[in-house]
């Protein structure tokens, strides 16, 4: 009766050597490698920049142990880091002629020293957290308000140039909260504008109002345009959050949504972590504005936004710009640190084509008069440069200010990797270092160590032969768990590994209700192969239950997790259901070999039973 | 080897009241000292900046708090796990960016002690911590609806019910300890929290099993007599998994290191007062609910006939 078909034995022994398939690569450790992929979409990491590398190293005289090209990019190990620092100055200054303009992201990483047969089969070492690696995590909450705020403005830009096309007299647009209210003098004159609108700008909706002495037209984003608003803002922050992680050479940086309006950024191995804090940071934008010079010379604040200029003596004055904007930070496609014609420090812009057209027009219109370039950063702006329009230009200019060379060196890397659509903040911040990382790795793993071999040692001592099988089994638990972590490549954290520990405490109890009930049966005078079939039937409803109740706490944890919470629930998960399997199937598989095929027991080996 | 040698049925649900008034005393103490003292929360739920740095000799903590003080920061600074590391904690301010913060601490002691080496940066802003704190309380709701439905469905509602009343009457057990000794509560402790519920709760369902198993068997005996008779049965199991589970915590406390300190100790507590309570206390609930053997045996009575003659198994 305790025999188990031919084929379940197999399917046994196949898990088994699967399992130890996929946990192999954790054994083998790590080897420093350089990264490089590319930085630009119009550059292709491919053979051409296998053999750049190749001869890039040979010329240095230095020998990589393995170079691989995938999808990602490039990687190239090295036996030590010593290779490792040198290969990666040698191939950057190769590849990257330009500092300021880098085609590749040149980066140090670690890679696992598997053999290549191990990777082939998709057998990859688990995938740690920053708090087991070092690194720093970042969680940005992106302003939709402000997101929302910009659009309108441009859009108030739109309308009121579309109105001067058509010859539709206005007096007057203004953003008010999130709708904009655009004033006229007769009804007529409204409907018509209305209809233009509409025709030219469909996602607003338009309402007419009569506020007794104007005509109005009040104009709100439609729901859906407001959604889409709202994903493009947060697509193009991703994107742009993108470029500035590239340049600061990190190996695997993880950049995501999450929820609605949230980022998560995660730069493994990061060490210098207030310089990642600066450029990710920099909520940096940028806008063209015209200078309200009436406003100016009268000293008032209506319907302006005032900001300060730092001049070229050290004095500071305020500045009132108009609230329309001409151009902003997303629509500028490259920027250089240079000097002008007086030899000062400027920086040399470029606008996209649509850029370009309004800022042609704009400085046709407005000839001899004041523009503003404002630079918002933290919330804050600041007018960074205030200058006569001399002539109509377009697409490309120079911006000139009271600079040193290195601020215009700064400003040209700010515009070029790209301005955000809406401000962000930083919500959560985790830095942890490499030191403590190794540190945490180590503590987890004795913890975990020591207390299963404790858990061996009574068990065996206490239900002798079965208690061994279980042990067995309880390492098998622990094998298909690794074995699983590695081939989902879920994040391991610390109290990941915490949970593993739990959860191999906690499955031991499925063994010890099993070896209980087989002595209570014997104790009730079954026969010893009798008593392995009643044992393991009885208890599979109880393992069941319980196991379910403490699953369900698992499953809410994983929903309602966050941060290291999720790592543990995670884990506990898995865990609890690679346990019913080895606690019951495996060690039953085993109970079963050693005993189901003799024909006569006369007496089991799992302790003291006698008494009674 | 063999540690229990149980030859009679032990009476438990004679002292069924006693065992419940002293859960009852201690559920009590744990809620006044949450209400009186309140848990000490980790910076994940208040918001807040935490800096763990790292010194070449045993760090001076007042020379530290003193600097932070001149700073202007309002920070608690204290050992965390040896004499060489430092914990600071610094609440949130308005105004005041964490970018800046946590740099100006690093700044201030690096100009004090060049060897300080900061090892870990945690900050969170307060939006954040609220959601935490929720989400926390959503998990707790959740589970406790998730295994009342669970073991209703398996078993029957008085099961349910008491098996929740039992366990969640730990969890405030643990949370009143961490009250009382101010330990602080932070994420891997609710983590903790919620696994010794999910944990605990299997040892009621352990009895319970018996106890149903049991209705079956014992067809003339009176309920007390039943729940007895099962609880005796796996007394030696319950001791035993406890006991593999607690070695498993117990290095988890010894060679886990600070960061697991207040996970493991959790766990130790939830699971000494898991025995208790979800043996002693849930079980006695069970029989004032009115468990009866008729919501049990009406589904199997026709392999009922040959089962009077098995009698106690025990």
């Amino acid at each position: 009766m305790n025999r188990y078909p031919a084929w379940r034995y197999a399917l046994i022994a196949f898990a088994i050597a699967a399992a130890l398939l996929y946990t192999l690569p954790n054994f083998f450790g790590e080897s420093p490698a350089v990264q490089v992929s590319s930085a630009k979409a119009t550059v292709k990491a491919d053979a051409a920049l296998l053999g750049r590398v190749e001869t890039a190293l040979k010329a240095g005289g230095l020998q990589a142990t393995g170079i691989v090209l995938d999808a990602n990019g490039l990687r190239a190990r090295f036996a030590d880091t010593d290779a490792q620092l040198k290969a990666r100055d040698l191939i950057e200054k190769n590849l990257n002629p330009d500092h300021d303009n880098p085609s590749y992201v040149v980066a140090l990483n670690l890679l696992s020293a598997s053999p290549g047969w191990l990777t082939a089969v998709h057998a990859l070492p688990m995938y740690l957290g920053l708090d087991l690696r070092g690194g720093v995590h970042f969680l940005l909450q992106v302003d939709m308000q402000a997101a929302l705020v910009k659009r309108l403005e441009a859009y108030g830009g739109e309308i009121r140039s579309l109105l001067r096309d058509k010859d539709l007299r206005h007096a007057g647009i203004a953003r008010e909260g999130s709708t904009l209210r655009i004033r006229f003098r007769d009804a007529a004159t409204r409907d018509k504008a209305s209809q233009a609108v509409a025709a030219q700008i469909p996602s607003l909706d338009l309402a007419r109002r009569d506020d007794g002495q104007d005509q109005l037209l009040v104009a709100t984003l439609k729901p859906a345009a407001l959604k889409s608003e709202q994903e493009l803002a947060i697509k193009q922050n991703i994107t742009t959050l993108n470029r500035r992680v590239n340049q600061l050479g990190v190996a695997e940086p993880v950049i995501q949504q999450q929820g609605a309006d949230r980022i998560v950024v995660q730069l493994p191995g990061v060490q210098d972590t207030a310089k990642a804090k600066e450029i990710l940071g920099r909520t940096a934008t940028l806008e063209v504005r015209l200078v309200d010079e009436e406003a100016m010379r009268s000293g008032s604040s209506f319907n302006v936004d005032i900001f300060p200029e730092r001049k070229r003596d050290g004095s500071v004055s305020n500045v009132p710009v108009k609230k329309q904007l001409l151009v902003t930070g997303d629509q500028f496609v490259g920027a250089q640190g240079t000097f002008d014609q007086d030899q000062r420090p400027a920086v040399s812009v470029e606008l996209n084509e649509a850029g370009g057209r309004i800022m042609r027009q704009a400085t046709r219109e407005n000839l001899h008069k004041l523009m503003a370039i404002i630079l918002i950063e933290k919330g804050k702006g600041e007018a960074i440069s205030v200058a006569t329009i001399q002539g109509e230009f377009g697409a490309r200019f120079q911006i000139t200010g009271s600079f040193t060379p290195n601020e215009t060196n700064d400003l040209s890397l700010l515009i070029r990797a790209g301005s955000l659509a809406a401000p962000m903040e930083i919500i959560e911040e985790r830095t942890v270092g490499p030191s403590l990382g190794k540190e945490n790795i180590e503590k987890g793993f004795n913890a975990t160590k020591w207390g299963f071999i404790v858990i061996v040692l009574f068990m065996s001592a206490y239900y002798t032969l079965f208690g061994m099988f279980s042990s067995v089994a309880l390492g098998v638990n622990l094998l298909f768990l690794v074995a699983l972590l590695s081939l989902l490549q879920a994040t391991l954290t610390l109290p990941g590994i915490a949970a593993i520990a739990l959860t191999l405490g906690m499955a031991i109890d499925a063994n010890v209700l099993i070896n209980e009930r087989i002595r209570e049966e014997i104790r009730a005078g079954q026969s010893p192969q009798a008593a392995i079939s009643a044992g393991y039937e009885r208890a599979w409803g109880t393992i069941l239950d319980s196991n379910v109740t403490t699953l369900i706490a698992g499953l809410a944890l994983l929903i309602f997790g966050s941060g290291p919470v999720r790592g543990f629930a995670v884990v506990h998960c898995l865990g609890i259901l690679t346990s019913i399997v080895s606690s019951v199937v495996v060690s039953r598989a085993i109970v079963n070999l050693a005993y189901g095929h003799r024909r006569r027991v006369a007496k089991l080996a799992i302790g003291n039973t006698a008494w009674k | 080897m063999e540690f229990f040698k149980i030859r009679r049925v032990i009476p438990f649900m004679r002292h069924a009241l006693v065992f419940n008034i002293i859960s009852l005393l201690t559920f009590f103490a744990a809620v006044f000292f949450l209400a009186h003292k309140g848990l000490h929360f980790s910076i994940e739920f208040t918001g807040g900046t935490l800096v763990e740095v790292n010194y070449q000799q045993a760090a001076d903590v007042e020379k530290i708090r003193t600097t932070l003080d001149k700073a202007g920061l309002k920070g608690e600074v204290q050992n965390f796990g040896s004499s060489r590391d430092v914990l600071i904690r610094l609440p949130v301010e308005k105004g005041q960016s964490n970018a800046q913060l946590s740099q100006k601490v690093t700044t201030l002691l690096r100009a004090e002690d060049a060897s300080a080496e900061v090892r870990r940066v945690e900050y969170v802003g307060p939006q954040v911590g609220e959601e935490l704190a929720e989400h926390g309380l959503l998990a707790l709701l959740v589970t406790a609806i998730g295994i009342v439905l669970y073991l209703w469905i398996r078993f029957e509602w008085r099961f349910g019910l008491s098996a929740i009343i039992a366990n969640l009457h730990d969890v405030v057990i643990i949370l009143g300890c961490f009250a009382l000794f101010q330990w602080e509560f932070s994420l891997p402790v609710l983590a903790a929290v919620l696994a010794v519920l999910g944990y605990s709760v299997n040892e009621s369902v352990v009895v319970f099993d018996r106890v149903r198993e049991n209705f079956r068997k014992m067809r003339k005996a009176p309920v007390p007599e039943v729940i007895d008779t099962s609880i005796t049965a796996v007394i030696s199991r319950t001791i035993i998994t406890h006991g593999c589970t607690q070695a498993m915590v117990t290095t988890m406390l010894l060679f886990g290191g600070p960061a697991l300190h207040y996970f493991a100790l959790a766990l130790t507590i939830g699971i000494c007062f898991g025995i208790y309570s979800s043996v002693l206390v849930a079980s006695p609930l069970v029989m004032w609910l009115g468990v009866d053997r008729s919501q049990f045996v009406r589904a199997t009575k026709k392999k009922g006939a040959g089962d009077e003659n098995d009698g106690a198994v025990v």
